[in-house]
C-alpha cells in the first residue's frame, strides 16, 4: 500500500513537471521571478517535501540492518 | 548603449586581484585536502571508499558537488541566456525529483549490498550479480569512454573560464591576438588545475575527495548567491533587473519568428520545444550509473547518511540554479540584444561569438563588467572552478579505482599484492589518467560544443540505468539479458552520437527548422536497453539461488 501511494505521488509529480498551462505565461511573480521559474522553483521544494515523507514513512530499515550485519 | 557595453568599450587598467584570489582559493583547497590526507589510514579500503566513514552532511556535499559540474554555474547561466526561462524546468527541477529517486532506490540498496559483500566498484557488483566476468570486460570500456568526455568538459571548461578572467594580465609573457591577449595559456591553467586535484587525490583518495568536495560545494553555492545579489544590486534591484529581460525569454514557447527571415535557422532557437522538455527527463537518470557517484555512495558511514542527501538535494539544486538562471535572463536585457544570429560589435568584442563557447562566458562577463570589483570577479571565478574541480577529483579517482580493481586485481589470488601495493597501483593509475586527460584537453581545447558533449555523456549513463535498476529489483534479470541491455544501449547511443556529428545538439524526428524539437536520444536508448533486458531475460537461464540470496535479502 505504502509503495503504491509513493509510486502514484511520484507519477503525479512527473506529470506536474510538464505544466503546459504555464508555457506561454511571461508574468513576473513577486515582481521579479518569471512565472515559469517560480513554478519550477516551487516544484523543487515540493520534491524535497515528497522525499522527506518517503524517508519518514518508507525507510528501508530491514535493508539497513542486513547491511550492518557485515560489521 | 547599455552600461555593460560602455564599460567594455572603456579601456580599463587590468587588475591582477582576481588571479590572486584564485591562487588563494587553490591554496586553501590544497591545504584542506592534504590535511584530510593525514587522516588516511594507508589501507586500500580507506583509499577507495574512505572506510565507509562519511557522515550525512559531507555525503550530501560531496554527492551534490560531484553531480554539479561547470554546467551548474556557467552552463545554467549561458543556457538561460540562450534558451530562456525553460532552462530551469528542463535541467534543474526534474533533476531534483529524479536524482533523489536514484539515491533512494539505487544508492541505498547498492551501498547495502556493496558493504555486505565488500565491493568497491560497479563492475564488481555487476560481475557478481550476473555471474559473468565477461560482462565486466564489456562494461569497462563503456564506462571509461563515457567518463572521459565528462572529464574533458571539466578541464576544457576551466580554460574557458580562466582565459577571459585573466585576459590582459600578462601581455608580454603570454601575447595572443584577440580578446584573450595576455591571458594565462591553456597548458598552464590545465597544469595547475590537474596538478592540484592530483595532489590531494594522490595523498588521501576518497576521504580527501569528500573533504575537498564539501569545501568546493560550499564555495560555489555561496559564490552563485553572492553574484546574484551583487548583479541585481548593480541593475537597480531584482524587479528592475527582471523588467528588462528580453520578452521571448520569459516564456517557454519556442521562438515563433518567421523562419524564412533567419540567416541561419540553426542558431536562433529560443524557448524549449515540449517534446524535448518531456524526454529530457531521462537525462537525470544518469546519476544511477555514474561510476564516480557509485564510489561516493560507498563512502557513506551508514544507510542513514543518505537521508539528508535524498531530502536536501532538490533544495541544493534550487539554491544554485534559480539565481544563475535569473542572471542568464537578466543578461538578455543587459546586452540589449536577443542572444542569437549576429551580436553588435561591442558584444562580440567581450563575448567572442554567439555560439555555445560565447554564451558560456555570460556569467564571467556580467560579473566582470557590471560589478566592477576585481575581488568579487576573482571570488566568482573561484566558485566556478570549485564546481568544475568537485567533479574532476571524483572522476579521476573512480577511473583509478576501476583500473586497479576490475583489470589488475580481477581474477588474481588475494595474496598476490599487499594492501600497500594495491594503493600504489591505484595511485599510479590516477597519475596516468590525469596525464591522459591533460593531454587530450589540450588537443581538443577548441571543441565548440563542449556542453553538448556533457549531454551525450549523461545520455549514455542514463540509458544504462535500466541495467542497475533491473539488477536490483528483478530477480529474473539474467546474464544474457544484461549483455543484451548493454549492447542495445551502446549500439543505439553510438548510432545517435554519429548522427549528431559526434557530439552536437541532436533530437530524433526534429523539424527542418530546429534541431531541438524532437525526442531526446536518451529516451530511445533507455527504452531499448530496458526492453532488451526484459525480452532476453524472459527466455534465458535464471541466476543461481545462491546469487539471488546474496542480492535479494
Amino acid at each position: 500500500m505504502k509503495t503504491a501511494i509513493i509510486a502514484i505521488v511520484f507519477i503525479a509529480l512527473a506529470v506536474l513537471h510538464q505544466d503546459t498551462w504555464n508555457w506561454d505565461k511571461g508574468d513576473l511573480v513577486f515582481g521579479f521571478i518569471p512565472v515559469g521559474l517560480a513554478y519550477h522553483a516551487s516544484y523543487s521544494i515540493a520534491a524535497a517535501i515528497f522525499w522527506a515523507c518517503v524517508v519518514k514513512f518508507a525507510w528501508p530499515t530491514r535493508l539497513e540492518e542486513w547491511a550492518d550485519g557485515a560489521d | 548603449m547599455t552600461p555593460i557595453l560602455a564599460a567594455a568599450e572603456a579601456a580599463e587598467a587590468v587588475s591582477k586581484v582576481p588571479l590572486i584570489v584564485i591562487v588563494i582559493y587553490l591554496g586553501l583547497l590544497l591545504g584542506l585536502a592534504l590535511f584530510s590526507g593525514r587522516l588516511f589510514k594507508g589501507t586500500s579500503k580507506d583509499y577507495f571508499v574512505a572506510s565507509h566513514s562519511i557522515g550525512p552532511f559531507m555525503l550530501l556535499m560531496s554527492v551534490f558537488g560531484t553531480t554539479m559540474t561547470a554546467f551548474a554555474l556557467v552552463g545554467s547561466t549561458g543556457k538561460a541566456f540562450q534558451k530562456g526561462v525553460g532552462t530551469y524546468g528542463l535541467m534543474a527541477s526534474s533533476s531534483g525529483l529524479i536524482h533523489a529517486a536514484c539515491f533512494f532506490l539505487i544508492g541505498i540498496k547498492v551501498w547495502s549490498i556493496a558493504k555486505r559483500h565488500g565491493y568497491v566498484t560497479q563492475i564488481q557488483f555487476f560481475r557478481n550479480r550476473f555471474e559473468s566476468n565477461g560482462l565486466g570486460y564489456l562494461l569497462f570500456p563503456c564506462l571509461v569512454l563515457l567518463v572521459i568526455p565528462y572529464l574533458l568538459i571539466g578541464v576544457i571548461g576551466s580554460y574557458r573560464v580562466m582565459g577571459p578572467a585573466t585576459a590582459g594580465m600578462f601581455p608580454e609573457l603570454f601575447p595572443q591576438t584577440g580578446p584573450l591577449d595576455g591571458s594565462l595559456p591553456p597548458w598552464l591553467i590545465g597544469l595547475v588545475i590537474c596538478g592540484v586535484v592530483l595532489a590531494y587525490i594522490f595523498a588521501g583518495g576518497s576521504r580527501a575527495a569528500a573533504w575537498a568536495n564539501t569545501f568546493q560545494t560550499l564555495v560555489f553555492m555561496a559564490m552563485g548567491v553572492l553574484a546574484f545579489y551583487l548583479i541585481s544590486k548593480a541593475l537597480g534591484g531584482v524587479a528592475a533587473a527582471s523588467e528588462q529581460i528580453y520578452p521571448g525569454h520569459l516564456v517557454r514557447t519556442p521562438d515563433t519568428l518567421d523562419v524564412a527571415t533567419k540567416p541561419d535557422p540553426s542558431v536562433r532557437e529560443i524557448g524549449i520545444p515540449p517534446i524535448q522538455f518531456l524526454t529530457y527527463m531521462f537525462i537525470p537518470l544518469s546519476v544511477g550509473m555514474f561510476p564516480h557517484l557509485f564510489q561516493h555512495w560507498l563512502t557513506a558511514k551508514s544507510a542513514k547518511s543518505f537521508r539528508l542527501t535524498v531530502i536536501a538535494h532538490p533544495l541544493c539544486i534550487m539554491v544554485v540554479w534559480v539565481p544563475c538562471v535569473l542572471i542568464g535572463l537578466w543578461a538578455t536585457g543587459v546586452f540589449n540584444t536577443p542572444p542569437a544570429d549576429t551580436w553588435p560589435a561591442p558584444v562580440v568584442k567581450i563575448m567572442g561569438s554567439a555560439d555555445d563557447a560565447g554564451v558560456g562566458k555570460v556569467l564571467s562577463v556580467v560579473v566582470k563588467f557590471l560589478i566592477h570589483n576585481p575581488l568579487i570577479a576573482g571570488m566568482v571565478t573561484a566558485g566556478i572552478l570549485a564546481a568544475i574541480m568537485s567533479s574532476l577529483d571524483s572522476q579521476f579517482l573512480c577511473l583509478g579505482t576501476i583500473f586497479t580493481n576490475d583489470i589488475v586485481l580481477h581474477n588474481k589470488p588475494k595474496d598476490k599484492y599487499t594492501d600497500k601495493q594495491i594503493v600504489l597501483i591505484a595511485r599510479g593509475f590516477v597519475i596516468a589518467i590525469v596525464l591522459l586527460t591533460y593531454i587530450l584537453s589540450l588537443v581538443l581545447k577548441n571543441v565548440q560544443n563542449v556542453f553538448d558533449l556533457a549531454v551525450w555523456s549523461f545520455s549514455g549513463f542514463a540509458a544504462l540505468t535500466s541495467l542497475v535498476f533491473t539488477a536490483l529489483y528483478w530477480k529474473g534479470a539474467t546474464k544474457a539479458g544484461a549483455y543484451a541491455c548493454v549492447i542495445a544501449v551502446a549500439v543505439s547511443w553510438f548510432y545517435f552520437f554519429a548522427k549528431a556529428g559526434w557530439g552536437g545538439e541532436y533530437t530524433v524526428f526534429s523539424s527542418e527548422h530546429r534541431s531541438d524539437d524532437g525526442i531526446m536520444p536518451v529516451a530511445i536508448c533507455f527504452v531499448l536497453g530496458l526492453v532488451s533486458m526484459i525480452a532476453v531475460s524472459l527466455f534465458t537461464k535464471k541466476p543461481s539461488d545462491e546469487t539471488i540470496k546474496k542480492f535479494f535479502p
